[in-house]
């Protein structure tokens, strides 16, 4: 038996881990939206516990914005503030954010499904040697054994699994970004602020050496409008259709994986599980079929209507209107209707 | 330069059956892939080498029938193929998976680049490389769009990698692990030269007791993460179609839509 395997079996006892936490992530002293949505779920996880929320922040001059995370729902906030984090990269994150948790223990630890967060979540898994479940749709505790069950869709097909991590903690997961509701903020939560700069040697040795910004010309996860794009649209061509209704609603493009792999439109428009996630005021899906792995980019979204020629498409069940035809006689209709709008308007 | 490039055989299809009872895929029956995603990774390592001399292993974790895969990725060029084949890896999650791969790397002598796809398409997870990076106790950098220079004698790599906002160009120490977007090559074809020479070199097979690991942690039983519970969602009929030629039904959406308070 290794040393490190004996050091385990001794200290290990699942008991000892309580609470909830959350990875507060930040670039450059701003905290991603989806730390907001991490906590939302995260709080109701705690409730159900009866434990406590955690957060953890780590970065140089961040401080400050603990405050905000109580605001929007810890209990806790684990802050390591120190310089060397204005730079290190997954490595040093993963060795720092491991230290906590031998030190306090948390029982569920949430990331979302960030590029950091899709990288550093299993690094630090594969320290703690504790399982992990990526991109879940949905968290809830098991009454009775207090685990969490961490719900995904899987293999293609329209199947969901629900996974657990009963013997090792804490148990992770990445979220996606724009899946869970956020809490309201509330000025006047109180909370507690644990600063931890006892931080393990750090390696640094990585850097980042320079930054591009990318150009955004599809600003799809802010939209009002999405007018989405399936395999049903036949050939790129017949784009020019969606853009013009896209243009006519000021709406952004979407797309389904099929239509990105068929070359169509490029990858940044891609809504559903390898993509984006979305939930604006109306989503217009046409020619979708409305598999599980899209479905899950939109779902949320207030409005949903599906044009599709096949009556027994899925997205028909998802679609607060449904349209049954073919996109290429409705789509210049709606166009044209949407058009004589606006101009008596 | 010594590459090991990670390839897991993949179902073809999307539509995997999984075993109701032990919540695993059923591969019988269906036809194998390699990982669309890791022949990027295969293509950059093959890359590295024509660049800078070495040699490229490709290593993979599965049932024997996964030596098709490996035969193929020498066919494209990979000059060593290692199989961890071993009943006592069925089960694998990503955990015990990440932890028999880098036994593997560590047996055959480590590597100065270790190349993973962005996700496999089965697991889709992407959590394997930074695990396997973990175990090695090396860096690792994701999403890598370009590597842009290596620098062998002092041990140095700068690469191009995304993330939401933009692109991070980012200097590291090898050995390193780097999963690869798809958007960093374009993959070659097999040639007939390269699967002849396949065909006369074998894949190297190993089974756990050929590796330095820990049987608790393999398998089933390292894998800290259980499926509970495989479902569909049910179907929910909420929505209203409506009826009549398209012009009547465009013109009840738009209505409908009026109504609500969402066309101006
Ligand atoms: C691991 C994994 C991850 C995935 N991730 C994603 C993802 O992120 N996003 C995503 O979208 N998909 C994803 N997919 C793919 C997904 O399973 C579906 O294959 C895909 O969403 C189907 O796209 P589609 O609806 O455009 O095509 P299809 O399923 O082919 O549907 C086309 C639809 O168009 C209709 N149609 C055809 N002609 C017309 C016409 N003239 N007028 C009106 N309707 C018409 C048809 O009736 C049909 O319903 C993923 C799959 C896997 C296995
Ligand atoms: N069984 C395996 N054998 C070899 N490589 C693997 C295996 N599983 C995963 N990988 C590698 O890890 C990457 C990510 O896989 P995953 O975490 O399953 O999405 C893949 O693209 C492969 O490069």
């Amino acid at each position: 038996m290794s040393k490190e395997k004996e050091k385990c079996a001794l200290c290990f006892k699942k008991e000892d881990y309580h609470g909830v936490w959350v990875f507060a992530e930040q670039h450059n002293g701003t905290i991603s939206e989806v730390v907001y949505e991490l906590l939302g779920v995260g709080r109701r996880l705690a409730d159900q516990l009866k434990e406590k929320l955690g957060a953890v922040l780590i970065g140089f001059n961040i401080k400050k914005q603990a405050q905000r995370l109580i605001q929007y729902g810890a209990d806790d906030v684990y802050v390591v503030d120190i310089e060397d984090a204005a730079r290190f990269l997954e490595e040093d994150y993963a060795e720092v954010i491991v230290k906590l948790v031998e030190e306090y223990k948390p029982a569920v630890f949430l990331f979302g499904a960030t590029a950091l967060g899709k990288s550093l979540a299993p690094r630090v898994a594969s320290r703690l040697q504790t399982g992990l479940t990526a991109d879940c749709t949905s968290l809830e505790v098991d009454p009775e054994e207090k685990v969490l069950i961490q719900t995904k869709p899987a293999f293609g097909s329209d199947v969901m699994v629900s996974i657990v991590c009963r013997n090792k903690r804490p148990q992770m997961a990445t979220v996606r970004p724009g899946v869970m509701k956020k809490v309201e903020m509330c000025a006047a939560r109180r909370g507690n602020i644990i600063e931890n700069n006892h931080i393990p040697p750090l390696k640094l040795r990585s850097q980042v050496l320079n930054f591009s910004r990318k150009q955004t010309e599809v600003q799809l996860e802010q939209a009002e409008v999405v007018v989405a794009v399936g395999r049903g649209l036949g050939k790129v061509e017949n784009l020019k259709l969606i853009k013009e209704l896209a243009g006519a609603l000021g709406a952004a493009i979407g797309a389904t994986r099929a239509v990105v792999d068929a070359g169509w439109i490029s990858y940044q428009h891609q809504i559903g599980q390898t993509g984006k996630t979305v939930a604006p005021k109306i989503y217009i899906a046409c020619g979708i079929s409305g598999a599980i792995q899209h479905l899950v980019g939109m779902q949320s979204s207030e409005v949903i209507i599906a044009i599709n020629k096949d009556p027994e498409a899925p997205i028909f069940d998802y679609a607060t209107y449904g349209i049954v035809g073919d996109l290429m006689e409705v789509v210049p209709l709606l166009i044209k209707r949407i058009k004589t709008i606006k101009n008596l308007s | 330069m010594r590459i090991i490039v990670c390839i897991k055989q993949v179902p073809a299809t999307n539509e995997v059956k999984i075993d109701p009872k032990t919540g695993t895929l059923i591969r019988e029956g269906i036809e194998s892939i390699i990982n669309p995603f890791d022949l990027f990774a295969l293509e950059e390592g093959l890359r590295l080498k024509e660049a800078h001399g070495g040699c490229v292993f490709v290593l993979s974790m599965g049932p024997l029938q996964a030596r098709i895969s490996l035969k193929e990725a020498m066919a494209m060029g990979a000059d060593t193929a290692v199989l961890l084949s071993d009943r006592a890896f069925a089960g694998s999650d990503t955990l015990a998976t990440s932890y028999t791969l880098a036994a593997g790397i560590k047996k055959l002598g480590g590597a100065d680049i270790i190349l993973c796809g962005k996700q496999s398409t089965d697991g889709e997870t992407g959590q394997v490389g930074p695990g396997i990076a973990a175990q090695l106790d090396i860096p690792h950098i994701t999403c890598v769009t370009k590597i842009i220079k290596v620098d062998h004698a002092k041990k140095r790599i700068v690469v191009e990698r995304e993330v939401e906002e933009g692109y991070e160009e980012i200097l590291t120490t090898l050995p390193v692990l780097l999963t690869v977007e798809k958007e960093i090559n374009r993959p070659r074809f097999l040639t007939v030269k390269g699967i002849m020479r396949a065909k006369k070199t074998g894949v190297v097979v190993w089974t756990a007791s050929d590796l330095e690991i820990d049987p608790s942690r393999i398998g089933l039983s390292g894998s800290p993460t259980e499926i509970v519970k495989v479902f569909s969602l049910p179907r929910q009929k909420r929505g209203i179609i409506f009826s009549g030629t398209p012009e009547e039904q465009v013109e009840t959406l738009v209505s409908k839509l009026k109504e609500a308070g969402y066309l101006f």
